[in-house]
């Protein structure tokens, strides 16, 4: 920090010493149990859905057929999980702009919000940021097990407090700016695919 | 000095316009509907408000605690921090930031605090172009007009509107109104950029003081992108932006999109706690003024906002004439007691944008007391003199009449006369701006007193006879 940084910062600090009012206690913040929905899977689909999410609740015993049954133009697909190859891995992108060349990206979230329809990834998951955000599509693999309520449980996930980016996603990229009508895709992802399926290690929670 | 912005006579011209102003009306109507329905779905509404407005307060009082906290978390994270006094001082960082790597575009987010610095006129000078990646801010950009609304920056504009400027700017089809179109024609023309840009740049819903995170709602994914496709990331966030923990966070999460659209949240809520390997983040902590609104006693409580336009969308003043009337960076009701603190004289006049309903104040998530705030405004006003003098004249009329019973009595009871009698100009005069371009209701045939007079009394009277 340079002597104009110092000086601003100490400015600052100072100014808002003498200005802040006497102190006031910090709440204690409940968690909001009372109105949990009794079938978390449901109320997380029913959420997404609002979002124009799309959940597949079914079965699907084999990825890559299920992949090219829904997207069958889609060349480059990035797998950004184990027990699939897919056409790419994420460490093959040297720059992260690259990622722009993918039709489909799958992926595993550790965590997904039944209040919101909201799903977490992270740089772990993802680990490369922006195929998440450049990919034309999305498939995210959930293990229903780790479905949670609220916004208040969810936060409570590890990754907010150790890993560098972290994004609640809920739903594909939208805008309402033009009309006030929200229209699908924005920026990002042009849809997203939620797929309920049993961790590999089921039984053992990752989070 | 500046002059004060007259936000009735600006609002003139978005009135004479029948098809803007109603369409702009039933819109933000629709989403105080819309919030009004989301906040009814969960029990504990009204507990959040409270919990969010306490959470505030504890906060603000002990900011220069949680500044230094904040600090030295996203320091040990891998961020740089810098601090802003003021919009100069701001500007000249990311200009310095971007200079050093000899970096000509930056890719940028939505950040009504870039707007208030100025900071995109203050880059395009030093020849960075700077890429507006929100659809509504980059429609405002376009057009050259600085944002309507803080959520919807371009709301006022009809598709009609953004199909013609983006056949001027990007030679889109100007008869395709369809909105997904539209949306398609932006997304192909920022594309180039996020992939290009070597600099990224967002501003902050939230900055979590425990953790050294910025929290960033979007819809679009252009903060994501922003952020995470260059190797450079600039953060601006005003320093009263900081919560506590990431358990508070959870309180502000689940008002936020609520309180703006009426959804449960917004499709990208990013956390971004540090840079990945090989790239850089910096986070400016801007003052600007906000020090000084903290030692407002009557004012401070304005640094709650958290930007989610609930208030603008209820206030029958700014639907019915439009943002960019205000002539400033925050508009509405937030606006109104915000602005004053930054320049007292060019916004005087705008605590008189209001009919002081109340209602800005019932929707307001962190439970602001906008219409006190605007109401102690004019009072300052008055007090520093601040004030034209037919409004002051006014004001003088209404305050006799009002203070006075009979007086009262006998001007509401010649109303109804008076408005069959009256010509047009008096009713309509300037000593009542509002009274333009509105249609004043029929007068009721007989007043309040009357006809308690007349019913309750008589009632009153037979009850006890």
């Amino acid at each position: 920090m340079n002597s104009m940084q110092v000086l601003s910062r100490n400015t600052i600090l100072g100014a808002v010493r003498a200005s802040q009012p006497a102190a006031q206690p910090m709440p204690t913040i409940p968690h909001f149990h009372t109105n949990k929905p009794a079938d978390l899977a449901a109320a997380f689909c029913a959420s997404i859905a609002r979002m124009a999410g799309v959940v597949v609740t079914e079965d699907v015993p084999d990825l890559d057929s299920f992949l090219r049954a829904k997207f069958p133009n889609a060349k480059v697909i990035c797998s950004a999980i184990p027990e699939f190859a897919g056409t790419i891995k994420p460490a093959s992108f040297n720059d992260w702009s690259e990622a722009s060349t993918i039709d489909v990206c799958i992926l595993r979230s550790p965590m997904a919000v039944a209040e919101t329809g909201s799903i977490l990834l992270s740089d772990m998951e993802l680990q490369v940021n922006t195929i998440a955000f450049l990919a034309h599509d999305l498939v995210v693999l959930l293990d229903a097990q780790q479905i949670v309520s609220n916004i208040h449980d969810a936060y409570e996930h590890p990754h907010f407090k150790q890993r560098q980016y972290s994004v609640l996603m809920t739903g594909p990229s939208g805008s309402g700016d033009i009309g006030g009508v929200v229209v699908h895709p924005a920026q990002a992802a042009k849809t997203l695919t939620v797929l309920l399926s049993p961790a590999p290690n089921a039984g053992k929670r990752t989070g | 000095m500046s002059r004060p912005v007259d936000q009735a006579k600006n609002a003139e011209k978005f009135l004479a316009d029948t098809v803007h102003e109603q369409r702009l009306d039933k819109l933000l109507w629709a989403m105080r509907m819309r919030r009004d329905a989301a906040a009814r779905q969960v029990p504990e509404w009204e507990d959040l408000r409270s919990l969010a407005s306490a959470i505030k307060e504890h906060t603000l009082s002990n900011l220069s605690d949680y500044l230094i906290q904040f600090e030295a978390r996203a320091t040990a994270n891998g961020v740089t921090v810098h601090w802003a006094r003021d919009a100069h001082e701001h500007n000249q960082i990311v200009y310095d930031l971007l200079a050093e790597q000899g970096m000509n575009l930056l890719v940028k987010s939505k950040s009504m605090l870039t707007e208030e610095c100025e900071m995109r006129p203050f880059l395009e000078r030093r020849g960075i172009r700077v890429t507006e990646t929100d659809l509504g801010e980059r429609i405002q950009q376009l057009d050259d007009q600085p944002p309507g609304h803080i959520v919807g920056p371009a709301i006022h504009k009809t598709n009609k509107d953004v199909a013609v400027l983006f056949s001027e700017k990007y030679g889109s089809d100007p008869n395709n109104e369809d909105t997904a179109y539209l949306a398609g024609v932006m997304r192909e023309n920022t594309r180039p950029d996020f992939l290009t840009a070597r600099a990224g740049m967002t501003g902050a819903n939230f900055v979590v003081a425990e953790t050294g995170a910025i929290v960033v709602a979007t819809n679009e994914g252009n903060a994501d992108l922003s952020a995470n496709t260059p190797r450079l990331h600039i953060c601006s966030v005003g320093i009263e932006k900081v919560i506590p923990t990431t358990e508070s966070l959870a309180v502000f999460i689940r008002l936020l999109a609520r309180s703006a659209t009426g959804d449960t949240i917004t499709q990208y809520t990013s956390m971004f706690r540090g840079p990945r390997k090989g790239a850089a983040m910096h986070v400016i902590l801007v003052d600007n003024g906000r020090s000084a609104r903290l030692g407002m006693k009557r004012f401070w409580h304005s640094l709650k906002c958290i930007r989610c336009a609930a208030c603008m969308n209820t206030c029958p003043v700014y639907r019915r004439s439009g943002g960019l009337s205000y002539g400033s960076t925050y508009m509405g009701p937030i606006g109104i007691i915000m602005m004053p603190t930054f320049e007292i004289r060019k916004y005087s006049e705008l605590p008189f944008s209001s009919t002081l309903n109340g209602s800005c104040s019932n929707v307001c998530p962190v439970k602001i007391d906008i219409h006190e705030q605007i109401y102690g405004w004019r009072e300052v006003m008055e007090e520093n003199d601040q004030i034209q003098v037919v409004k002051k004249e006014a004001m003088r009329v209404a305050d006799k009449v009002l203070s006075h019973p009979a007086l009262y009595q006998i001007a509401t009871a010649t109303l109804s006369t008076a408005l069959e009698v009256l010509p047009h100009f008096a009713i309509y005069s300037r000593l009542n701006a509002w009274g333009k371009h509105r249609d004043v209701p029929d007068a009721a045939r007989e007043t309040f007193h009357e006809w308690y007079s007349t019913h309750r009394l008589r009632a009153n009277e037979e009850v006890r006879s």
